[in-house]
């Protein structure tokens, strides 16, 4: 790790009411700025994993700390993480605009003071031109970049990723890996993207986490040297087919593993 | 086939409306051959003519009827929403509550009004408020159950979302559970609107019965002693026509708040 450390996980578990026990003893660092993914079949424990660091869900043992923020009772730095679902969340009775609006509204900042805010979010994800539009007229796509520009409107330090282009086309899910690389570099960001496809997170990422199966917990971490911008034309070299290879064969290791250990 | 598309949707809408009305029209038509062919007197079955002259001569007395049961529905129904709403929002701030309240409001709906009402009326000196009551019992029980239903449905993600950003509980109210349970609160409405108008009704009778009473279940009551057939049966067409205005009204509102957004009002292209 060369950056500054933003958060960190020590040997944090979780085990719902019910017996399942879905992370166990996960460990991880984030540097500020950067882009990890956590990678894993379904039901390993990634979105668990987002929605602790974001404060939506309690963890049974172990730390996460912040460095650089002071945390609430919640554990995490109110109001500089932003988090993107798997599907768009948006209020189907509110207008583009009106959804981006939201976190700010809650933080009872009047329309005419935030309305340049708004409208440069939606300016970044390209949909100012249908900030007028429900969600109910907008195109998949479309409504996962509102979702992203609502995100974005609170200026996070941290953005949570939970897969959330698993349920869109390749094309769109091509455009919106290009959208969201402009993005994290334009805002400075942090970046947690959870996903199930080595592609993705080769493409994206400048270190995936692999995760084991259920109870959940950092096998093996890699790191992907390749300088951003990253374009079609990276995403159609050798070394991102090598880079998949060798994240596809650790994925494959470490559930093997996995299951001659269990 | 697109550019038939307009013409179709357009015919469709002409036949919507035409086709009830011809219905209409030709069930007449046999009411009152059927009382032509077998000479059925006007005191058993009057012919559609002797209904319509009973709303004309009678329209005084039909129209103040009217005016009372109007009354006394609307303001049961204004009522229902306020306090089937507020119950609702009270309901969904704690679960212990609605643990607590949600089996009475069971028990006062499953319990017919037509008993509750005899002894409301023995408790209750004014008769209005005793009418009122008992519209608002009938009425009160839709729009709590699906107002609550709605602002218990909202969307987990959502939900999370707004604790991500730190809402309390009644920005999350306010911004996220009662437009999420609008639509909910809307299909009661349109319930509760019928009901209100029966319980009022149910309510006349009862008061009727006792000899207290100046509503169109009390002309319907009074007419029918009088074997005054003609005059019950526009009594019965002016509740009737009161219950179509009420759902129409209802509906109107419904489509109204929900047209741009929600599934059961827009139209999708085909």
């Amino acid at each position: 790790m060369t950056g500054k450390p933003l958060l960190s996980l020590q040997q944090v578990s979780k085990t719902f009411s019910n017996g399942t026990e879905a992370l166990s003893n996960l460990t991880l660092e984030i540097e500020e700025g950067s882009f990890v993914s956590l990678l894993g079949p379904s039901g390993c424990g990634k979105s668990t994993a987002l929605q602790i660091i974001a404060g939506l869900s309690s963890m049974t043992t172990g730390k996460i700390s912040w460095p650089t923020s002071a945390p609430t009772r919640n554990l995490h730095p109110n109001g500089e993480i932003s988090f993107v679902f798997q599907e768009p969340t948006l209020m189907p009775w509110a207008t583009a605009f009106d959804n981006v609006w939201l976190p700010l509204r809650l933080k009872n900042l009047s329309k005419v003071v935030i309305h340049s805010r708004v409208e440069d979010a939606l300016q970044k994800v390209d949909l100012l031109d249908f900030a007028n539009a429900y969600p109910r007229e907008l195109s998949g796509g479309m409504k996962m970049r509102v979702s992203i520009a609502r995100a974005l409107v609170t200026r996070p330090k941290l953005l949570l990723m939970d897969e959330p282009f698993a349920a869109l086309d390749e094309m769109t899910r091509f455009k919106l890996n290009n959208d969201l690389l402009k993005l994290w570099e334009q805002f400075n960001l942090s970046v947690i993207f959870v996903t199930h496809s080595v592609f993705e997170s080769v493409y994206l990422s400048k270190r995936i986490f692999l995760m084991s199966a259920r109870p959940g917990r950092v096998v093996t971490d890699i790191s992907i040297d390749k300088s951003y911008p990253r374009g079609d034309e990276f995403r159609t070299s050798a070394s991102y087919n090598n880079y998949c290879q060798k994240t596809y064969e650790s994925l494959r290791l470490a559930m093997h593993q996995e299951t001659v250990s269990s | 086939m697109d550019e038939n598309y307009p013409a179709h949707a357009g015919s469709e809408q002409v036949v919507r409306w035409l086709l009830p009305i011809i219905i209409m029209a030709l069930s007449v038509w046999v009411w009152d051959r059927i009382c032509i062919w077998n000479e059925i007197p006007s005191y058993i079955l009057p012919r559609p003519y002797d209904v319509l002259e009973a709303l004309f001569d009678d329209h005084t007395l039909l129209l103040e009827a009217l005016a009372v049961t109007l009354k006394i529905t609307l303001s049961a129904l204004v009522i229902a929403i306020f306090g089937g709403v507020g119950m609702a929002m009270l309901f969904a701030q704690s679960k212990w509550i609605e643990m607590a309240f949600f089996p009475y409001a069971v028990i006062l709906q499953v319990t017919p009004i037509i008993v509750i009402a005899p002894l409301i009326f023995v408790y209750v000196d004014s008769k209005f408020v005793g009418l009122l009551m008992c519209a608002w019992i009938v009425a009160f029980f839709p729009i709590l159950s699906s107002t609550t239903l709605g602002l218990n449905s909202t969307d987990h993600y959502l939900r999370a979302m707004m604790r991500l950003y730190g809402a309390n509980r009644w920005q999350t109210l306010w911004y996220l559970r009662l437009p999420a349970a609008l639509p909910y609160f809307l299909g009661g409405l349109k319930v509760a609107g019928g009901l209100a108008l029966i319980g009022a009704i149910i309510a006349e009778f009862v008061a009727g019965t006792g000899g207290i009473g100046s509503g169109l279940a009390f002309v319907i009551l009074e007419a029918s002693y009088r074997l005054n057939i003609p005059r019950m049966f526009a009594a019965i067409f002016l509740i009737s026509l009161t219950g179509l205005v009420i759902f129409l009204c209802t509906s109107l509102l419904s489509y109204f708040l929900l047209h741009k957004w929600h599934e059961s009002e827009t139209k999708s292209e085909q």
